[in-house]
């Protein structure tokens, strides 16, 4: 049934396409109304279920402070890495015509296609105990799995692609001519990057970077795997989320979901503004959305 | 490009620094610690490593994965094409927030999904309470992590379809209709090759991220082995009993997946890429 109705193409148009048009619709909505809508609703009911003093009182359990301040911190490292990466990755991409630019393109993407256990579990090979590098890490005392340095790893690891995917498309579509003049005319590398590229990619930098800090402090996988759970200290917000759930604590792990979730939320307000003041401001067409799904691939 | 030079002479500065930095930062972040999985994983014999990744737990963990996956991104490609056509063709109240909250799932942090979902669809939660009595219990079976699985693919086809569904042109649709067709073959032989490389791109990236996904199932799995547990958790599983081979093992079964996976998407788009120039310029 679905198959035939589908196949209207002219819904709208006429009487009959009218009934086709409001069954579409219909099914769309309540498609996602039963798998988006009433989930993401739910965080909030859950969370204030038992009344706003008893939410801010969760919010306010030593463990959970703990962690927002962890999955802040992990944030505030990993960002600018990425960030520097994919710039760095984004012009000689976009720049440059040199030979492996292909391979490089697609190994950017790697992370995007890899299970964030696997993101994990990497790191757990290398550098845990029956690791490659683990006997040397324990003779010199170092903890780097079921440690702060693991979770950071593991998060760089997962966010690696998300800044270098935004800027790739856009720099690519900008071409050379403006920064060619620029170095033509005396002005030095730094100078031409700030001066003529940066403000032709600055809505794109800004989204990439929304992107890879909302998946910084949303990864719960990867981080899971290398945390080791160590309550209170060894803890993200997703995994505070979890240990939370599992001891039956419903109210807290929904009352800090709800940050998290305020957290995407801002991230998609975020990108329709860029989206309005980047669309009305470039000139270049807005973005492919091709490399736009790939990027969200998270 | 000239022979015997691998880069193109430019007069832009930063070619060494850039190129350096960022291959480096790959080399150290992604392709080294990616290589110590596949490494630790042909440490196996042969046959050892046959025996772990095919013994019957995780037989059944691949066949639940893999299974719940493709119908997931199944169902994303039939919704998500309808979603995509409702927003692209039609305009209703509310069209513009509907477009908004499609990229939703790629935002939400996968552990509030699964907590979120595996409460709502619990029997007493705020959609579980009216399937249980109709018998259909979603929570803790497969078919909870076949919606877990599909909520986060769906962003995947809507947004891989809507920019290719944009682009059919009416004038072609009109000169089909002019021509006698029906709907119907106008659907089937106008639309549907112009979106069948978008349509495939969306399914295969649904696809590939519900393969690999952890935190929204597990929550909503039930987690019995042989039965609703997906290979990710075995693998976590494996880890925590400090089965590092074990974990290796599977590890780069799904590694391999990976690349297949990612391989198939670049080619998907290449055809798509092909489409759309060989249509337009």
């Amino acid at each position: 049934m679905t198959v035939r109705y589908v196949a209207e193409p002219f819904g709208g148009t006429r009487p009959v396409g009218s009934a086709l048009r409001f069954s579409l619709i219909g099914v769309s909505l309540l498609f996602l109304t039963l798998i988006l809508i009433v989930p993401v609703a739910s965080v909030i009911g859950y969370a204030f279920s038992e009344g706003f003093a008893f939410y801010l009182d969760a919010l306010r359990a030593p463990d959970t402070v703990t962690a927002i301040k962890l999955t802040l911190l992990t944030a505030a490292i990993v960002v600018p890495i990425n960030t520097v990466f994919g710039v760095a990755a984004a012009w000689a991409i976009a720049k440059f015509d040199f030979r492996g630019k292909h391979v490089l393109n697609t190994l950017i993407d790697l992370p995007f296609s890899v299970s964030p256990v696997i993101a994990g579990l990497v790191f757990v090979l290398l550098f845990g105990a029956q690791g490659w590098l683990g006997p040397w890490l324990q003779r010199h005392d170092v903890s780097i799995v079921f440690a702060f340095p693991g979770i950071v790893l593991a998060t760089l690891l997962v966010t690696f692609p998300y800044v270098a995917r935004e800027l790739i498309p856009v720099m690519q579509l900008q071409g050379r001519e403006a920064e060619e003049a620029a170095v033509g005319l005396g002005a030095g590398g730094w100078m031409t990057f700030v001066r003529v590229t940066l403000p032709s990619i600055r809505w794109a930098l800004l989204y990439g970077i929304i992107l890879c800090n909302a998946r910084a402090m949303g990864e719960f996988g990867a981080v899971a795997v290398v945390s080791g759970h160590i309550r209170g200290s060894t803890t993200t917000m997703p995994l505070q989320v979890e240990i939370l759930y599992n001891e039956y604590d419903l109210t807290g792990a929904f009352a800090v979901a709800s940050l998290l979730m305020l957290l995407a939320l801002l991230t998609m307000i975020a990108r329709t503004l860029i989206e309005l003041f980047g669309a009305r401001r470039r000139r270049a067409p807005a973005l492919p959305l091709a490399d736009d799904v790939g990027a969200a691939s998270l | 490009m000239q022979a015997g030079r691998w880069v193109q002479p430019s007069v832009l500065p930063g070619f060494g620094l850039t190129l350096g930095f960022s291959g480096a930062f790959l080399a150290a972040i992604v392709l080294i610690p990616l290589a110590a999985l596949v490494l630790k994983g042909a440490s196996l014999p042969p046959s050892e490593f046959w025996r772990i990744a095919t013994e019957p737990r995780a037989l059944a963990s691949y066949r639940l994965t893999f299974g719940a996956s493709l119908l997931a991104a199944s169902l994303n490609a039939v919704f998500g094409f309808v979603i995509a056509w409702s927003l692209v063709r039609y305009s209703f109240p509310g069209r513009r927030v509907v477009d908004a909250i499609i990229d939703l799932p790629f935002a939400l942090p996968t552990a509030v999904s699964g907590i979120a979902l595996a409460t709502v669809f619990a029997p007493q939660g705020w959609i579980g309470r009216w399937l249980a009595p109709l018998g259909i219990q979603v929570a803790y079976t497969w078919v909870g992590i076949v919606i877990a699985l599909t909520l986060i693919g769906l962003p995947f086809v809507v947004r891989s379809v809507q920019p290719a569904l944009a682009e059919v042109e009416k004038s072609l649709e009109d000169a089909a209709e002019s021509l006698g067709a029906g709907r119907w073959m106008i659907f089937r032989r106008v639309i549907l090759p112009t979106v069948a490389p978008a349509l495939a791109t969306g399914f295969a990236l649904a696809l590939a991220r519900a393969i690999g996904e952890y935190g929204s199932v597990i929550f909503i799995a039930g987690n019995l082995p042989m039965r609703t547990e997906i290979t990710p958790l075995l693998i976590v599983i494996k880890l925590e009993q400090f089965d590092y081979l074990g974990a290796a093992a599977l590890g780069l079964v799904m590694l391999i997946v990976s690349f297949v996976m990612l391989l198939t998407i670049n080619a998907l788009q290449g055809w798509r890429a092909r489409r759309t120039t060989g249509r337009h310029r």
